[in-house]
């Protein structure tokens, strides 16, 4: 159903004009809007007898001159953000090939206590987690926000390798023990490499997500570009800076998370093309992709099982 | 584990915090990324474009971001909002863009032929979407939506970090700080209680997405 098109009757001139009319008349509306939002947070306010300049006055701008205040947002800020994020995403992919193999193991010995476990670091808060870390393994705050987001999203990347390996044409691991190699060479050798290739979509939108939740670490206090912001130069700067300060948080994560996620799409695109012509969904979210995928390859298995 | 019996009620205070987070942050949410997803397929193009901006926008902030705006930036402004309300807000607005997606892939997922079909035995707009559309693409919603919400059940914990709202995070946090000889105790009650939530409606969401996948 792509595009609402079939459910209409074509657009007579009337009806055309109308919509252009209530186009026109909601972006009037909308900038209106906008228009009032900005005149309110900039209209200044009297508060205990002084008067308080407002949002976009230029007094409150001044520091976005300060070179200084950039170095040290690039440096420690945006550095702290992406190394966290980088080492986890490494950690994490690890975790989730370890996970997977294990998951899809034929011993239940193996398979049954590696499930438990990735559905109980799946169900948990990645905040939880962190707090965990960081006071019963006294890692310090950079290793607790790193290890738990490996954790985590190796958790969530096991159980999506794990749904590609299922979903693969049971005549691949066929045709590869039939030539002479171990089950575990197939799976390494044949398997594995298709399955992380097909998922490859999915798992670098969950890295998206990854880079996303190192923002939690706010909260447990490793200096990161969120922590930086408004805390070290909240505190630098004084207050009356902070909405300042947030707006330029803002602005830097909405450039860093849409420069990765353009980067997922076109990943996305680009693998649809080579091995799945036809289905061209772009990964949107992660979490629902892992939801479809595992289902096919549930499907997928309970088929593989049945009456041949 | 003496430490969790011993303050059961507290952990129960904060776990219906959390829930009522979950509820009225859900149900937010649920309101407004029907409206979005609505106006995201509206014939009215400015109203496509907003949804879009919006949608894009919110996405790629992270959640901490936006519970620090409704907590810390809006009494700033002038807000005089309790934390509880600020945080449900939060959770709402950053919920709604995730809901539209779901409700919008499962509508996408309707074959075009099933609405052509209709349209062609004389069906007008309202008895296509209502018969033939909308019943498909319920099958096809609800398990995503499930797994939106386990995702806001893991959020609700941001807003006890940041915004001052003791619910199952902070009361943690708290207990972890008094008890420093029981932290492990302490936290895996937190992530029990988490987990009593999270793990059966992960359960439902794949038992119903499996079955649904297969008749189809």
């Amino acid at each position: 159903m792509s595009g609402a098109s079939v459910l209409f009757d074509a657009p007579g001139p009337k009806a055309r004009r109308l919509s252009r009319i209530l186009s026109a008349v909601t972006a009037v509306v909308v900038v209106a809007g906008l228009g009032w939002v900005f005149a309110t947070l900039n209209a200044p306010r009297e508060s205990g007898g002084i008067t308080l300049p407002g949002m976009f006055d230029t007094v409150r701008w001044t520091i976005v001159a300060d070179p200084e205040m950039w170095s040290f947002i690039i440096g420690v800020g945006v550095w702290g953000t992406l190394r966290a994020a980088a080492v986890a995403a490494v950690l994490a992919i690890a975790i989730g090939i370890v996970l997977s193999l294990l998951r899809s193991s034929t011993i239940a010995w193996v398979r049954i206590p590696t499930a438990v476990l990735i559905e109980f670091f799946r169900g948990m808060p990645v905040l939880l987690m962190m707090l965990f870390i960081l006071l019963v393994a006294g890692t310090g705050q950079y290793w607790a926000v790193v290890s738990a987001l490996a954790i985590y999203n190796g958790a969530l990347i096991g159980e999506t390798l794990r749904a590609g390996l299922v979903a693969l044409p049971r005549g691949q691991r066929e045709a590869a023990l039939s030539v002479g190699m171990r089950p575990l060479q197939s799976k390494m050798l044949v398997e594995f490499p298709q399955a992380f290739r097909q998922m490859l979509p999915i798992i670098v939108a969950q890295l998206v997500v990854l880079l996303k939740d190192t923002s939690l670490a706010y909260i447990v206090g490793y200096p990161e570009l969120l922590r930086v912001t408004l805390n070290n130069l909240g505190s630098f700067y004084g207050n009356r800076y902070l909405f300042t300060l947030w707006c330029i948080a803002f602005v830097l994560y909405l450039v860093i998370d849409l420069a990765l996620s353009w980067f997922a799409r076109w990943l996305a695109r680009r693998t649809d093309r080579r091995y799945r012509t036809g289905k061209g969904a772009a990964v949107e979210d992660p979490n629902q992709a892992l939801l479809m995928a595992q289902a096919v390859a549930s499907a997928r298995e309970s088929e593989s099982r049945g009456p041949a | 584990m003496d430490v969790v019996i011993a303050n059961l009620p507290l952990y129960l205070e904060g776990f219906s915090v959390t829930l009522l987070l979950l509820a009225v942050g859900g149900l937010g949410a649920l309101v407004l990324g029907t409206l979005i997803a609505a106006m995201r397929i509206s014939p009215i193009a400015t109203l496509r474009v907003i949804a879009t901006v919006y949608t894009e926008i919110i996405r790629n902030t992270p959640l901490t971001l936006v519970v620090i705006f409704c907590a810390i930036i809006l009494p700033i402004l002038g807000s005089e909002l309790p934390y509880l309300i600020a945080g449900m807000i939060a959770l709402a607005v950053y919920t709604s863009p995730f809901i539209a997606e779901a409700l919008r892939s499962g509508i996408n997922g309707v074959p075009v032929g099933q609405a052509e079909a209709a349209r062609s035995l004389g069906l007008g707009f309202g008895l296509t979407v209502s018969l033939i559309v909308l019943p498909q693409a319920f099958r096809m919603t609800i398990p995503p939506l499930i797994n939106v919400l386990i995702a806001l059940t893991k959020n609700t914990s941001v807003v006890g970090g940041v915004g001052f709202v003791s619910e199952l995070f902070g009361v943690g946090r708290t207990l972890a700080n008094a008890n420093g000889d029981a932290v492990i105790a302490v936290l895996i009650g937190v992530a029990f209680f988490y987990l009593i939530v999270t793990v059966p409606l992960g359960l439902l969401a794949t038992k119903l997405e499996r079955k649904w996948v297969v008749q189809r």
